[in-house]
């Protein structure tokens, strides 16, 4: 019910949303829950497990009860907290994980079964048979149990990600929070201000507390302008600090639009990771549950919570409300209540020595024994002393005393430590470097010392980093600490609740701890307690309390479980965000990109790179028919190719020679100057790396090539042997991939193609393997003569700023002599026919004697992978080896289909090797394909068997000569 | 015989907002790596030549005739003058003319669309005009140049340059749209 007066909401303007279709009204300011209180709503959704009735628990980020679906259609997102979720006009929410309405849940007969389905008791009772676990079971559960759920399309926007730097981070803007960053900021740090609620304050903007004579909210106001005045520093309100990760880096997620109407190009979210030299943890407390039977009942409700929606947001959560807890925290919410016209039914105060009151009564020594009210609450059923008796209520406020936020101070492996004397787990001593916990989340619950201790924190730090700190400035404020009650377990006939959200109880924990798992990460897994979205930040003290009780340990919880990474749920949109789509990964194009594509040439990628896979013409019905006519081509007229994704590394200095003498199987300083050489580079484990094209330009200048895929991966093996294994050499390299566009032209009439691009034809008489500075069109550039296809062959390098022009041009040309472009297809054909191998070939298995280039591998110098290549494993002459194979009666082939000797069984015992590429030969008129086969050389000549299983082919294949055309090489020496 | 054109590295550059863009014109590029021991004579000399020492570590140099970018160890580009003849056989000179894409970026927006692309700090206090690093983008690998209180020079790979349009233009228009 909305209180008359009071509160930080805009009374003047009216907002609605729905919930699950009802119309609810709100104003600025408020949040799902906060209005859905305010319209007497208590029953916000079901439990996980027995689908038991939910209500609003709390009033901050650790909510495990009140999860909404938020929005419609694939923008929609489950599992947002109505306790974060701030209100906008037209906003829509739904409960979850209930059927076929939230009043009326038929799947929470489940609860009726409840004494059936405790902890474990799906894996006990589903173990048999087997194989219906994965088929029937788990689908079945899966149905009856969860939370909210995902549409099945992306929604239409997207999240963000970024980064900030600072030298102080403070985590939380409580009155800890805001000493540390006004000390910190007027000693002139560069600081950043994370807070998760919409506004600083904390638990200020909840109690009614006065700081420095004002009252708290106000005083947080103005520390908030003085902050936002400061230039170096930044606040940032609906940022919830996720992570402590290495280097002083944190992740922290904001909610960037969230809380509004959703625009186009707005994001949800945004996934900062914030670098600082020092941090401030001021992440406060949350108010301990207390654990008695039917403590989950809708109606229950922290009493720090009761406090913060009569205060901050003038709802009272009931008619009729009870008390349960002792000390100050029970006594202000008993007043506070009363003084916004709420009835007190009682304060049931476990203290035996609890004092009378004047306007409410108390039952001294007493605990909460049950509680009643089909969807919620209505009675709570109390014993103290001898006598139980039942009290009215709507709800049942408990204070249980608090739990430190210690998480991020745990988050790179230490564990809090249990402190008895404060009954509270607080933060381990340096656990992360650079990290001071300040105010509550050390355990210091006053707030005058928070205040102390958080201006010592930034100031200290501010100090540590060559500021000068101010003089010290702290308000006056409140110096009572509260207290703890002396239990806040307290079990009774019925099922007391642990985990609100796995529906784990008392009962499950004490039975994990007879079953044997007693250590607390057992008990998790065990009972899944702590394991759902909240992460137990409402229940794992409790919790572990319980399992300290059932395994006899004295003193207060035995060890905790794991604290990781985030503290609060983070969208994998956020985290991933700018990775949708094309952004997942940046896009290579080349320079004969545009026009490529102007003729309809479907890409294919190679690394990040997108190639032509072919040129369609008018008339051509199939990839197929476009590929054949460009191999023909290419073997009888003229083809041009864009070969510039190719890798170029220039190598130059006085040691160039030396360096690519180690790192090919060959020698590189016998090469002559203006002469290529073929070179295989060998990893240190002996396999083949990478193969290419090595260029001498001059003395001390190689320019070589890689494949196009591999171009980064020798780049970073260049680095390592010039770095690590010879940094006696003085040698540089550097990638020139993107300074040239380099076409392929092959073909009979190659050479009357260039001659139509060059002024005279004196670089067109180079030899076979040879290379020489060209003027193309009036542009300086490179002539290799150079074949991949088996043809005469040159390619033709330019600056790459011209790259587009010429591929036009060229292309043009080689249309009028009858060619014309040729792409990947056919490339591929190209090579097939004549043995080139690729990375199907060279795939990280293979040797170069595997290979057949043996002959490659010098026996007169030392080169990387040399010892290794000598390895008798390496060497053995029965390993696959590559042959060339032809189907007996022109069968298809298909490149990973395995062979068998003719009249073996097709298993994989009998496998002697396998299909690495595979074509249909246009050139000869049958498919073809490169095989690695077992002592494959010495079986030329021999038929053996070819089977896909995956595709259903079995074949014979006659084993050949991996070259099936022009053995010799005639042509491309032409 | 005609003369092939040149073309840009962009095609055309979109309207953003908070943000304008302009194609860095560069010239003739080299990458000037000296070999071992000749990095203080090549520095000496080319104080003389364009008035630029070689650059130290996140460094660029800005001079009358050209500029000098640090790019990595060992490693700056001569930018828009063809390097002196003496530096042959003292350094690695390697013609870079055209592989990268040069974008000039200028305008409010500048800093806060940076941040979400860009892993490092590159607020004015620790990254002043002149400062560069060689960082990401996104996912490419690149250069960011500090040019005035509002202007920054990115560069990424010449093929790369429709990719970091399409990372900028996601970026402008989600900062734009923030509340």
């Amino acid at each position: 019910m909305r209180l008359a007066t009071g509160g930080m909401i805009d009374r003047e303007t009216q907002l609605s949303f729905r919930f699950d279709g009802r119309i609810v009204h709100a104003h600025p300011g408020d949040t799902v829950a906060s209005a859905l209180l305010a319209s007497g709503i208590r029953l916000v959704g079901r439990s996980f497990k027995y689908h038991r009735p939910r209500g609003i628990l709390t009033a901050g980020s650790e909510e495990p009860n009140a999860l909404l679906t938020v929005g419609k259609g694939p923008g929609r997102e489950p599992n947002v907290r109505a306790t974060v979720q701030e209100v906008w006009d037209g906003l829509e929410t739904q409960s979850q994980n209930r059927w076929p309405a939230l009043s009326l849940d038929l799947m929470a007969v489940n609860d009726l079964a409840s004494p059936f389905f405790g902890a474990g008791f799906y894996y006990k009772t589903f173990m048999w048979p087997r194989k219906a676990w994965e088929a029937l079971y788990e689908p079945v559960i899966r149905r009856a149990a969860g939370l909210g759920a995902l549409h099945r399309d992306p929604g239409p926007g997207e999240d963000e990600k970024a980064f900030a730097f600072c030298d102080l981070l403070v985590v939380g803007g409580g009155p800890a929070g805001l000493m540390a960053a006004l000390a910190a900021g007027r000693a002139g740090a560069r600081v950043i201000l994370a807070e998760e609620d919409t506004r600083l304050g904390g638990r200020l903007l909840a109690e009614r507390e006065h700081v420095g004579g004002q009252p708290g909210a106000e005083w947080a106001a103005s520390v908030a302008a003085e902050l936002a005045a400061m230039p170096n520093v930044r606040i940032m309100t609906r940022t919830a600090v996720t992570g402590a990760y290495d280097g002083g880096t944190y992740g922290a997620l904001e909610r960037v639009g969230a809380h509004l109407a959703p625009e186009a190009d707005r994001p949800r979210y945004a996934f900062w990771r914030i670098t600082a030299k020092r941090a401030v943890l001021a992440a406060g407390a949350l108010e301990r549950a207390m654990t008695f039977s039917g403590n989950d009942r809708p109606g229950v409700m922290m009493a720090s919570a009761v406090r913060a929606y009569l205060n901050r947001w003038a709802v009272a959560p009931g008619k009729e409300v009870a008390i349960f807890g002792t000390g100050r925290a029970a006594r202000a919410t008993a007043e506070q209540l009363l003084d916004a016209g709420v009835t007190v039914t009682g304060l049931i105060d476990p203290d035996p020595g609890a004092r009378e009151a004047q306007d409410y009564p108390v039952f001294p020594g007493g605990h909460v024994i049950g509680t009643h009210g089909r969807q919620g609450l209505s009675l709570v059923k109390i014993s103290h002393g001898l006598v139980e008796q039942n009290i009215r209520a709507d709800c049942l406020a408990t204070a249980g005393g608090w739990n430190p936020q210690v998480n991020i101070a745990c988050h790179q492996g230490a564990r809090p430590v249990w402190d008895a004397e404060r009954a509270a787990f607080l933060p381990p001593e340096g656990s992360v470097p650079g990290l001071t916990p300040a105010g509550s989340a050390n355990g210091t619950f006053s707030t005058a010392a928070c205040l102390t201790e958080g201006w010592r924190a930034g100031a200290i730090a501010a100090e540590d980093m060559g500021h000068k700190a101010p003089a010290a400035d702290l308000p006056e404020a409140e110096e009572e600490a509260g207290a703890t009650p002396a239990s806040w377990v307290y079990e009774g006939p019925g099922r007391a609740w642990l985990d609100f959200q796995n529906d784990v109880t008392t009962k499950d924990v004490k039975q994990s701890a007879a079953e044997g798992f007693s250590a607390p990460e057992h008990m998790k897994r065990y009972t899944t307690q702590g394991m759902a979205t909240d992460q137990g930040k409402m229940s794992n003290v409790n919790a572990l309390s319980v399992l300290a009780a059932a395994t006899g340990v004295a003193g207060g919880p035995a060890g905790t479980t794991t604290y990781r990474p985030p503290y609060v749920p983070v969208p994998i949109s956020a985290m991933g965000a700018g990775a949708r789509g094309s952004g997942f990964a940046p896009i290579r194009r080349s320079a004969s990109d545009a026009a490529v594509r102007e003729r309809g040439a479907p890409m294919v990628e190679a690394g990040l790179w997108y190639r032509a896979s072919y040129f369609p013409r008018a008339g051509e019905k199939t990839w197929r028919e476009a590929c054949d006519r460009e191999v023909r081509m290419v073997r009888h007229k003229v083809g041009v190719c864009d070969v510039s994704t190719l890798g170029k590394i220039d190598v130059q200095g006085p040691d160039a020679a030396a360096f690519l003498d180690f790192v090919y199987t060959g020698a590189m300083s016998t090469l002559k100057t203006g002469r290529v050489r073929y070179g295989l580079m060998l990893r240190e484990d002996g396999y083949v790396m990478d193969d290419g094209t090595c260029a001498r330009l001059g003395d001390s200048h190689y320019l070589i090539t890689t494949t196009t895929a591999a171009a980064g991966q020798v780049m970073q093996h260049f680095d390592m042997v010039a770095q690590v294994l010879r940094p006696d050499l003085d040698v540089t390299f550097t990638s020139v991939t993107e300074a040239w566009a380099q076409f392929a032209v092959a073909g009979p009439q190659a050479r009357v193609l260039l001659r139509t691009l060059m002024e005279d034809d004196t670089p067109l008489q180079i030899p076979f393997m040879g290379v020489t500075d060209a003027r193309v069109m009036g542009v300086p550039g490179r002539l290799f003569r150079i074949s991949f296809s088996g043809e005469l062959g040159f390619e033709v390098a330019v600056p790459v700023a011209y790259g587009a022009a010429l591929w036009r041009l060229i292309v043009a040309q080689a249309e009028s002599l009858g060619g014309g472009a040729y792409g990947m297809e056919a490339l591929n054909v190209l090579r097939v026919e004549k043995g080139f191998i690729t990375h199907a070939e060279i795939d990280g298995r293979a040797t170069a004697g595997d290979i057949g280039l043996g002959s490659m591998m010098s026996t007169r110098k030392d080169y990387i992978g040399r010892a290794a290549a000598e390895r008798e494993g390496l060497t053995d002459p029965g390993r696959e080896r590559l042959v060339g194979l032809k189907p007996v009666d022109g069968a298809r082939l298909t490149a990973g289909g395995f062979l068998f000797s003719r009249g073996a069984a097709a298993e994989r015992v009998n496998a002697e090797g396998y299909v690495t590429s595979a074509c249909h030969s246009a050139t000869l008129g049958r498919d073809i394909a490169l095989a690695f086969l077992k002592r494959g050389p010495e079986r030329i000549g021999e038929v053996v068997r070819f089977v896909d299983h995956l595709r259903g082919t079995d074949v014979l294949c006659l084993v050949c000569e991996p070259t099936f055309i022009d053995p010799a090489g005639g042509r491309m020496r032409a | 015989m005609p003369r092939l054109f040149e073309a840009p590295a962009f095609a055309e550059l979109p309207a953003l907002p908070g943000l304008s863009l302009a194609e860095g014109q560069w010239g003739v590029v080299t990458e000037v790596a000296p070999f071992k021991g000749e990095l203080e004579g090549i520095s000496s000399a080319l104080q003389e030549a364009f008035g630029l020492d070689y650059p130290a570590p996140g460094e660029s140099q800005t001079g009358d005739k050209a500029r000098l970018l640090w790019v990595g160890p060992g490693r700056a580009l001569l930018i828009g003058a063809e390097p002196p003849e003496w530096l042959g056989g003292r350094a690695a000179l390697t013609g870079q003319t055209g592989a990268q894409a040069v974008l000039l970026v200028d305008g409010p927006a500048v800093e806060a669309v940076l941040a979400r692309l860009v892993p490092v700090d590159l607020s004015a206090e620790v990254f002043p005009e002149g400062r560069t690093a060689r960082t990401l983008i996104g996912h490419m690998t690149a250069s960011v140049t500090r040019l005035g209180p509002a202007t920054f020079e990115l560069v990424v790979m010449r093929s790369m340059s429709g990719s970091l349009l399409h990372d900028l233009t996601r970026t402008a228009r989600q900062v734009a749209a923030r509340p």
